[in-house]
């Protein structure tokens, strides 16, 4: 059952939240040995959660509109009493005082919380081999990752486990994983979901977004968890687009770009071609399809290797073994500080520490930092351009398949590759998603990218859902 | 920026970072992390002296809240999470003599 069928059945009285969880629960137990897909399941709380959405409809009131659905959160966004790690040992025992604003949202629209799914340590990361609790396995095939950093987040969608879940995306943690995963996966414009609560790794670059089985449902968890907040102050003044009112519009007279820089070299000739067939498919149903040239998204992943460090480097320095997580005791402050920070962290999460250090540090910060923004500057306005011309635009989210795993652990720059259509969206701030549209030659999902100006959320959801459904007719 | 990153760079960023290195891991971390800046070479090769740098998507503008008092967070809540609390403060070792 998609998310929109379990509320409506469960908001009708025809089926009970306790009675859904109760199925989603099996399954998890059944699975999640082989898949790994959750730090944590919290069953307990869950059943109560799901009890207090089935009293409220005995009691005559309306639960929202999430009502008894069970969902999956990314272990970096807080929850209340209940250990949030980022799938490091630094916060391994960590429960916070607090939920993010997000978690807030899906519990008030009567969302069924199951537990916290494993990423990348602090999502630094694109295959979920770098948590400190083990990766976790692609559903479709477990020889495989299922990408990263929200791994976890879109392994318990496509497991089955829960209908939706929350990720968080940096520069393709949601969509990446989603494309491998074979589900649908949200990355909004920058400031349209609160990041309150979300544990911080690039602040102007972090965006919290769903994972879902179909487009509607994303779409309904956006207009869920997106909306001004006061708690974030780069939160806009405003509700997230009405995508879900949009959805049967079609795409007649849309105009879509194919952005050729995303479809030459280091990407494999069989994505490419889906990312034509899903053009081919916007075209049939009455879009204007060509081919764009956004010159400087090729740089896009020197640029964001030099400003996520650097936010990073910054952000990770409040563990310091003081006020929360895991302390290795030492003779003075300073040397607990960096005996605690030493045994924490795993060897990415030092890598990007130690090179946004150094990008930050006095002699470099012109050179590396300051050209690194004035690079993010240059793609915002050849994307800006492109969106002159076209409402949304087409691209692979992932140049391959999901690969094997160890496949580019020796190389931290192989598995930075993986995110190269990805990450300009973050580094403008703009929005894109990631659809499922056909299979590899190793019968594994292929996802295509729909990239979209700052607010563009509804046209690209009316894209996602023509491509959804041509992709189910190929079937 | 065509100048690479060497271990003695790694030593001081890691000392500032507060992070410990054997010399082995210096070695890697060094290469690893020579191997990510060599890739900016790219944008060092731009002409971007009209350009602007941008820090973030969204301009940085004062935000104020109401002048109502909230619910502040639960001390003990937040100190039952801290690895040494004492009287509910955090305690840590010796400050004064520190290196630091």
């Amino acid at each position: 059952m998609t998310a929109r069928e379990i509320a409506n059945a469960v908001r009708a009285g025809e089926r009970s939240a306790v009675e859904i969880l109760d199925e989603h629960l099996r399954r998890i137990a059944e699975r999640e040995p082989e898949i790994h897909a959750f730090n944590l399941v919290t069953e307990d709380h869950a059943r109560a959660t799901a009890a207090a959405v089935d009293a409220a409809v005995a009691a005559g009131q309306d639960p929202g509109p999430l009502a008894g659905v069970p969902v999956a959160i990314k272990d970096n966004l807080c929850t209340r009493g209940i250990p949030t790690t980022c799938s490091s040992k630094i916060l391994d025992g960590w429960r916070p005082p607090y939920d993010a604003t997000v978690v807030t949202r899906l519990a008030a629209a009567g969302a069924v919380a199951v537990g916290k799914t494993n990423l990348d340590e602090f999502a630094m990361g694109s295959s979920t081999e770098n948590s400190a609790f083990g990766p976790t396995r692609n559903p479709h095939d477990t020889t495989r990752v299922p990408g990263g950093s929200s791994g976890g987040s879109a392994a318990a969608v496509a497991a089955g486990f829960t209908p939706i879940s929350l990720g968080s995306d940096t520069g393709g943690s949601i969509r990446q994983p989603a494309a491998l995963c074979g589900v649908v996966g949200v990355k909004p414009t920058y400031g349209l979901v609160s990041r309150f609560g979300l544990i911080a790794f690039g602040s102007s670059l972090d965006q919290v977004g769903p994972f879902a089985t179909t487009v509607a449902d994303a779409a309904l968890v956006c207009e869920v968890i997106g909306g001004h907040d006061a708690g974030d102050s780069t939160s806009l003044p405003q509700a997230f687009p009405a995508v879900s009112e949009h959805l049967d519009d079609g795409v007649s007279g849309l105009r879509v770009g194919i952005v050729t820089e995303m479809m030459g070299e280091g990407i494999a000739p069989e994505v490419a071609a889906q990312v034509r067939a899903a053009a081919d498919a916007l075209a049939a149903a009455g879009a204007t399809v060509e081919e764009v040239s956004v010159p400087a998204v090729t740089y896009g992943l020197s640029s964001y290797y030099l400003v996520a460090p650097a936010e990073a480097s910054s952000n990770l320095a409040r563990y310091d073994g003081v006020r929360f997580g895991q302390r290795v005791e030492a003779a003075t402050t300073g040397e607990m500080m960096t005996a605690t920070r030493t045994a924490g962290f795993g060897d990415e999460v030092k890598r990007r520490i130690m090179l946004g250090t150094f990008v930050l540090s006095a002699g470099y910060y012109d050179a590396f930092y300051g050209t690194a923004l004035k690079v993010r500057t240059l793609i915002r306005r050849d994307f800006d351009a492109a969106y002159e011309k076209f409402d949304v635009l087409l691209s692979p989210t992932s140049p391959t398949t999901a690969f094997a795993f160890g496949d580019k652990t020796a190389d931290p720059l192989a598995m930075y590759l993986n995110d190269v259509c990805t990450i300009p969206t973050n580094l403008a701030g703009h929005a894109a998603m990631s659809v499922p549209f056909g299979v590899g030659a190793d019968g594994l999902p292929i996802g295509v990218q729909i990239l979209a100006p700052a607010l563009g959320e509804v046209p690209m959801f009316r894209a996602a859902a023509v491509l959804e459904a041509a992709a189910g007719g190929a079937k | 920026m065509t100048e690479r990153i060497t271990t003695d760079d790694v030593t001081k960023v890691a000392r500032l970072a507060r992070l410990e290195l054997s010399n082995e891991e210096l070695e890697v971390f060094t290469g690893q992390l020579a191997g990510i800046l060599a890739h900016a070479d790219d944008i060092a090769a731009l002409d971007l002296t009209d350009v602007e740098p941008m820090a973030r998507p969204v301009p940085l503008v004062n935000v104020f809240r109401a002048d109502v008092p909230g619910e502040p967070l639960d001390r003990d809540e937040v100190m039952a999470s801290a690895p040494a609390p004492e009287d509910g403060q955090f305690r840590v070792p010796q400050i004064l003599g520190d290196e630091a």
